[in-house]
């Protein structure tokens, strides 16, 4: 079990298997040990809350705090059920234990995934302090209230911290059955509640990867080949260890199971002492089979592939036929294309590690703590009892936190230096050793009729496969087809297609994954099937989303069903308050999208002006339904996140290829959307009551259609191939 | 070479290689971990502290230049989170990650500081240097804004 997916992953870590499963081989003295397994109900109580004397009560969360608000929302519903006031809570991330598994945080799956477990153990908590009051009392446990933090009967109250220490020892109710809340009985879910993380980022308190100072501790860097998958040949360390404060130089073995390939490593008294020995390195690199790899050979050899007879992943009904005999002002066919993107978080990958003495202690800012934990196993030969990670705050995360290459590199060279060792990345590390976004590139043809039925729509894929990279006993494509395996749309015959291409650049899981592809495709597709429809591209989508159908998952059939109706509310609602169809002055216009991803439905309404060739995005309203919504704000500021991430892939950022490394190394070349540059930004959360869904991620799909289609709208001009080039609206 | 200088009100003094960034400085010698690592060529504004009161990125400011002169950190803004820009920072939910923002707020201090009273477009201007990776530059205006506003009723410092 060398390799995984993120949905395995986070599948694995969410049914709280052992740390060692994930992923790794594990050594033999470490196997023989016990694995981490949850126990069937951890006491609520020990588990998820701790009150000290002046009624403070401290819950914990486990799930990694990268900025998207799981330590609020979390937190939240655990108080909810609780019957807990908010100001008297304070927050805690747990420690990677049994009754805490599950810690690995993407797939926009926190609140999703925790939703229901921490409203049952707040529930049973509950519970179990009311009885362990009516027990004081001699009361009826059903005459007994739980309200603002204390347990009441007949006007008396108990405080939970004077009841917790007898209540932790009651039986346990059966979590499947304990009555919870009723949603018009919520107190804190749906009101937007300061987040508890803020005031520490206010104050530079705030403790992340990066901030970890341990006694002892020595600094590290890695000097890594710079085209992918290549590994040291020889090195030369001798002017590096003559500068002062330079410890040690030594190469570190490729990790091929995290996608590592080593590097020569340093260790010195400070972080600039290890910048400036990287630099007097003299290391002669074996650089792979990749060297060649560049922007232009995948290009050619994407359009070779959607050239080609690809795998047929779908294919209802005849749209071969229909295509082929659609009149050719009736049909459309045109190629797409998205480049690598690069995660860019603020923080650069980073790690402490210790082992020595028969331990090992972490503190990384991880998406994936577990995977840190099997690392440091696989180099320590420690089993999980002796190894300690703490998560600090990340800097970002956007999914290339939930690697373990840092971790991976860090516990290496903890391993021989026998002391603490903080290991960071400097920018240029990061931006060219990073999983990037893949590259892809979509051939789609489609024909509507005089009546504007969609008659057929066919997509031929390729892309540089995440599922492929990381588990070849998956199909390469079920990483990189999102949406486009569950069309909303009505489309008589729908064809889907796909074939990876060889690349040897790494690529993982990056904001919304393969949403952020597809997302664009689907969506600037449907606008040009409304317009060779002569229809508005609003109206068109509605007509299409007609009727209340749950459309099923094409690929994987156990897949929740989306919901055409939620995908309605969302659009109507954006174009309600994006003020479509109403007018505007010469040179700006309106586009519109809308996608399904991570089982939540987003709109948006874009406006942009086009003046001279230069386009400006000034106003972004964007619908979300995410069920339940939470902690409203937390979710605006995730929706306004993924929209400004979402706009600097269009049309700021990208990574390209050139002798199989990252060109761009620094925010020099890697731009980002600015202040000045960014758009008002509005978001509406549709009203719903059904169980929440995330909302990390599903922000950013539809971002990049819309605003092409505004373009689009604005000058005619269709761009197909993100980012948007400063010559392509001369 | 021994180079001194006042951080946060209180005489320090270092003897390291005068070209090492004040930046690491602050972070590896004095443990004031608040100031950030984001690019290390002064492009994202992560690392901004006040020199003799001014912006400046300290990850491209060698040490030996700030001799004799007055470091302000993100550590001494204020004791209490109490300064204004702080103060609008959490009325206004500005981080998300919050790696950026000790950066973002010594930024806007030091801009506020000359323009009291500053209009939308004036903010755009002075904070469009500084990279946020979560998006939060809409609620960043607001909050420079706001602290303006707070500062113009008495919260002045």
């Amino acid at each position: 079990m060398t390799n995984l997916t993120r949905r395995s992953l986070l599948k694995s870590s969410v049914s709280a298997a052992a740390a060692l499963v994930i992923g790794f081989d594990v050594p033999q003295e470490a196997a023989a040990q016990k694995p981490i397994r949850k126990k069937p109900m951890p006491n609520p109580i020990k588990a998820w809350l701790r009150i000290n004397q002046d009624g403070i009560v401290t819950l914990i969360y486990s799930k990694s705090e990268m900025g998207q608000g799981v330590s609020t929302s979390l937190p939240m519903i655990l108080a909810d059920e609780l019957c807990l006031p908010w100001d008297k809570v304070r927050v805690e991330h747990a420690p990677l234990d049994p009754a805490h598994a599950g810690q690995g945080t993407g797939g926009s799956s926190s609140v999703t995934s925790m939703w229901m477990p921490l409203r049952q153990a707040g529930a049973a908590a509950r519970q179990m302090l009311i009885q362990a009051a009516a027990a004081h009392w001699q009361a009826d446990p059903q005459s007994c209230t739980a309200r603002g933090g204390s347990v009441w009967h007949n006007g008396k109250a108990l405080t939970y911290g004077e009841l917790v220490e007898a209540a932790a020892q009651l039986p346990v109710p059966d979590l499947a059955t304990v009555p919870l809340k009723k949603t018009e009985e919520f107190e804190l879910i749906g009101k937007p509640l300061p987040r508890k993380d803020i005031p520490a980022k206010v104050d530079g308190s705030a403790i992340y990867g990066l901030d970890v100072r341990v006694p002892g501790m020595v600094y590290a860097m890695v000097a890594r080949c710079p085209v992918f998958g290549g590994k040291v040949k020889s090195f030369d360390a001798s002017k590096a260890k003559a500068l002062k404060g330079v410890n040690d130089a030594f190469v570190i073995d490729p990790a091929p199971q995290v996608h590592s390939w080593g590097g020569v490593a340093i260790i010195a008294d400070s972080t600039y002492t290890a910048m400036q020995a990287k630099r007097l390195l003299q290391i002669d690199w074996d650089y792979g089979p990749h060297a060649a790899e560049s922007s232009e050979t995948l290009r050619r050899q994407f359009r070779r592939l959607v050239d080609s007879r690809m795998k047929v992943v779908i294919n209802q009904g005849n749209a071969d036929a229909v295509i082929g005999s659609a009149p050719q002002e009736k049909r459309i066919d045109c190629d797409y294309e998205l480049p690598f993107e690069a995660h860019a978080t603020m923080e650069p990958m980073n790690c402490t590690v210790y082992i020595g003495n028969g331990r090992a202690e972490a503190w990384a800012p991880a998406q994936g703590p577990e995977w840190v934990m099997g690392v440091i196993a696989q180099v320590s030969g420690l089993p999980p009892q002796k190894i300690q990670v703490h998560t600090t705050y990340l800097g970002g995360g956007f999914g290339r936190r939930f690697q373990a290459d840092f971790a991976m590199e860090a516990a290496q060279i903890a391993k021989r230096a026998g002391r603490p060792v903080h290991l960071v990345w400097s920018r240029e590390d990061d931006m060219t050793h990073d999983f990037y976004r893949p590259a892809s590139y979509h051939r789609i043809s489609g024909a509507v009729d005089d009546s504007g039925n969609i008659l057929a729509w066919r997509h031929k894929s390729t892309s540089t496969s995440i599922a492929e990279w990381w588990n070849p006993k998956e199909t390469p494509e079920s990483s990189e087809l999102g949406c486009a395996a569950q069309l909303p749309y009505l489309v008589k015959n729908y064809k889907v297609e796909y074939l990876p291409a060889a690349s040897g650049v790494p690529r993982a899981w990056w904001r919304s994954v393969e949403a952020s592809s597809i997302g664009f495709v689907m969506e600037s597709f449907m606008d040009e099937l409304a317009h060779a429809a002569a229809a508005d591209p609003y109206e068109f989508r509605i007509r299409k989303l007609r009727g209340a159908r749950k459309v099923m998952n094409a690929i994987d059939p156990k897949d929740r069903p989306l919901e055409t109706a939620r995908m309605q509310g969302v659009l109507r609602l954006a174009a309600e308050k994006g003020d479509w169809g109403k007018p505007l002055p010469g040179g700006h216009a309106r586009g519109i999208a809308c996608h399904y991803s991570f089982h939540s439905y987003t709109a948006n309404v874009i406006d942009v002006a086009v003046e001279n060739g230069s386009v400006r995005v000034k106003r972004v309203v964007s619908a979300v339904d995410v069920g339940t919504p939470v902690n409203p704000d937390g979710i605006r500021a995730q929706v306004e996140g993924a929209i400004v991430y979402g706009l600097t892939a269009a049309v700021k950022s990208q990574i390209t290829i050139k002798n199989g490394s990252a060109v761009q190394s620094n925010f020099d070349r890697f731009a980002t959307l600015s202040m000045k540059e960014t758009p008002e930004l509005v978001v509406h959360i549709v009203p719903s009551t059904v169980a929440p869904t995330g909302i990390g991620e599903p922000g950013l799909p539809p971002v990049a259609p819309a605003l092409m289609n505004a373009i689009f709208a604005a000058t005619g001009k269709r761009i197909r191939r993100l980012p948007l080039q400063p010559g392509d609206l001369a | 070479m021994a180079i001194s200088f006042e951080v946060n009100g209180q005489r320090r003094t270092v003897d390291v290689d005068p070209q090492t960034p004040l930046l690491w400085v602050l972070r590896d010698t004095f443990n004031l971990t608040g100031t950030k690592y984001g690019c290390g060529i002064a492009l994202c504004g992560a690392c901004t502290v006040h020199v003799d009161g001014e912006a400046a990125r300290s990850c491209a400011y060698p040490v030996g230049t700030v001799a004799g002169k007055k470091i302000t950190t993100i550590e001494g803004l204020s004791t209490d989170r109490s300064h204004p820009v702080q103060q609008a920072w959490i009325e206004h939910q500005v981080p998300q990650c919050g790696y950026c923002q000790s950066g973002q707020i010594m930024t806007a201090v030091a801009f506020l500081a000359k323009h009291p009273s500053p209009a939308a477009r004036d903010v755009d201007d002075a904070m469009s240097n500084n990279i946020c990776r979560c998006g939060t530059a809409q609620r960043i205006r607001s909050a420079v804004l706001r602290a303006a506003e707070l500062m113009r009723k008495g919260g002045q410092r």
